[in-house]
């Protein structure tokens, strides 16, 4: 089981958690599983052929997904995915 | 103008028209007092001529004989002298300054000290240079630092204040917005009475007030790719807390292409981002965010609400990056990403990495006109701020 850290944007999406857990072998896995409990989330985190969202960053852990295998990188029980959109806030 | 007859009483002005003249320029300046009392302080460009040394020296000091030449020393006795000698010697335009040092000081008028700074300042700074990492010679490269924030607002608020009160030398505000009622929640820098004032005459007041080292340059308007070129030159630091997405985009394209760091962060609700991208050491904006999200997803705070001490506790995060950037010391979030989320009181740090493909600062990167600053060519329209 992962932990998925839920951005302020999606909150909404997700009852107002901010942390939802999931299970899944890799990372994709594991967005869909949130996709699964929370489908409000799927068409901001991917697009209509299933890639992930180019404005949505997705970390395991402290590492950014796009340097690692993206959707394919591995998963292991305790992580942590941290979903994060740009904010332009000030 | 003076003539060449050594019969004339010599000009007397008193300080705040020396201090006219030298800003205009032009102006030979002659300390006529002793070395030791010259190594305490003197007036930024006086040249020291001894009144004893005065007949060897003076040529080489004061060369120009037509040239405009204000002599001063450390109550206007010796200057004047020095003067009458000049003016037997054929110089033609001399004047004395009366007081000397001493009224110049008194009228608060700037001099080089032993240290560099003025007997105020090594008080007003003395926290900063006990300091082993800052020193005086920290304390200079702040006071000789000009730092750009864009957006004098949430985040723009508490960083102006605070690099102000640290003494940073020249502080540029650009903002084109006017001091709401509800901006005051966060908004520190203003106040009660400014509202409907323009932000960034309402901060330079403030800033003022609390520190009259410091140079506020008031930019009054919204960036653009044909003016952000010329203002961003001007500047060592640029301080990103745009309320924007496309602000932000253009702010980075011209950064790096002027090599420009930029310490950026952005609030919304109880969360925030920070960051530091200094051009081709680590990365830019573009690649942390390559693409700006659609307006569903980007929120601004005027929409979305901000708890008012976020604006503060991330302003002050990149207070303390620009002061870093400044003084060369610590290890600023260059490749890092650091998230604040308040409700868990929690610091979450992320790599960001150069992006190879990265459109502005990758090494492919293509040449970028003015004009296309901030654009995104597949990217029809930006969310609203």
């Amino acid at each position: 089981m992962a932990t998925i850290r839920i951005p302020p944007v999606l909150r909404p999406q997700t009852g107002g958690q901010t942390e939802v857990d999931a299970a899944g072998a890799n990372v994709g896995e594991v967005l869909r599983a949130l996709t699964a409990e929370h489908p409000a989330t799927e068409e901001q985190l991917f697009g209509p052929e299933g890639d992930l969202n180019r404005y949505v960053n997705v970390y395991l852990n402290d590492e950014d997904v796009r340097v690692l295998d993206g959707l394919e990188t591995a998963v292991s029980d305790g992580d942590t995915v941290v979903i994060l959109p740009a904010m332009a806030g000030g | 103008m003076a003539t060449t007859q050594t019969t004339q009483q010599i000009e007397e002005i008193e300080p705040f028209e020396a201090a006219q003249e030298i800003e205009g320029g032009d102006v030979v300046l002659i300390d006529t007092r002793e070395p030791h009392e010259y190594k305490e302080a003197h007036l930024e460009n006086g040249k020291l001529v001894p009144p004893g040394l005065l007949g060897d020296e003076i040529a080489a000091a004061a060369p120009d004989k037509s040239a405009r030449t204000i002599l001063y020393c450390r109550s206007g006795n010796r200057s004047y002298k020095a003067a009458e000698q000049l003016q037997a010697l054929g110089y033609e335009n001399v004047a004395s300054m009366a007081g000397g040092i001493l009224a110049w000081q008194e009228q608060g008028l700037p001099v080089v000290s032993a240290s560099g700074m003025t007997a105020e300042q090594r008080d007003r700074y003395s926290r900063h240079t006990l300091l082993p990492e800052v020193g005086v010679d920290g304390q200079l490269k702040m006071l000789n630092a000009k730092v750009l924030l864009v957006g004098a607002g949430g985040l723009g608020a508490p960083t102006a204040l605070y690099l102000a009160a640290a003494g940073i030398g020249t502080l540029g505000l650009v903002d084109d917005d006017v001091v709401d009622a509800s901006n005051l929640q966060r908004q520190v820098i203003h106040n009660t009475e400014r509202i409907g004032v323009p932000k960034t005459e309402s901060a330079r007041l403030t800033i003022e007030a609390l520190n009259p080292d410091v140079d506020v340059v008031e930019h009054n308007f919204r960036l653009n790719s044909s003016n952000i070129v010329e203002i961003l030159s001007e500047y060592d630091v640029i301080v990103d807390g745009a309320d924007n997405f496309p602000t932000r985009y253009l702010l980075n394209d011209a950064s790096v292409r002027l090599r420009k760091p930029v310490v950026s962060a952005s609030i919304l609700s109880f969360d925030g981002q920070i960051s530091t991208f200094v051009p081709f050491e680590g990365p830019c904006y573009r690649c942390l965010y390559p693409t700006p999200p659609p307006a569903e997803l980007a929120p601004s705070c005027s929409a979305n609400g901000v708890l008012g001490v976020m604006a503060g506790t991330m302003g002050l995060l990149q207070a303390n990056e620009v002061l870093k950037l400044v003084l060369g010391i610590g290890e600023p979030l260059i490749g890092r990403l650091l998230l604040f989320e308040a409700l868990s009181t929690r610091f979450t740090e992320l790599k960001v990495r150069r992006d190879p493909s990265c459109p502005i600062c990758g090494p492919d990167a293509p040449e970028i006109a003015d004009e296309d600053l901030g654009k995104f060519p597949d990217y029809d329209a930006f969310c609203a701020g």
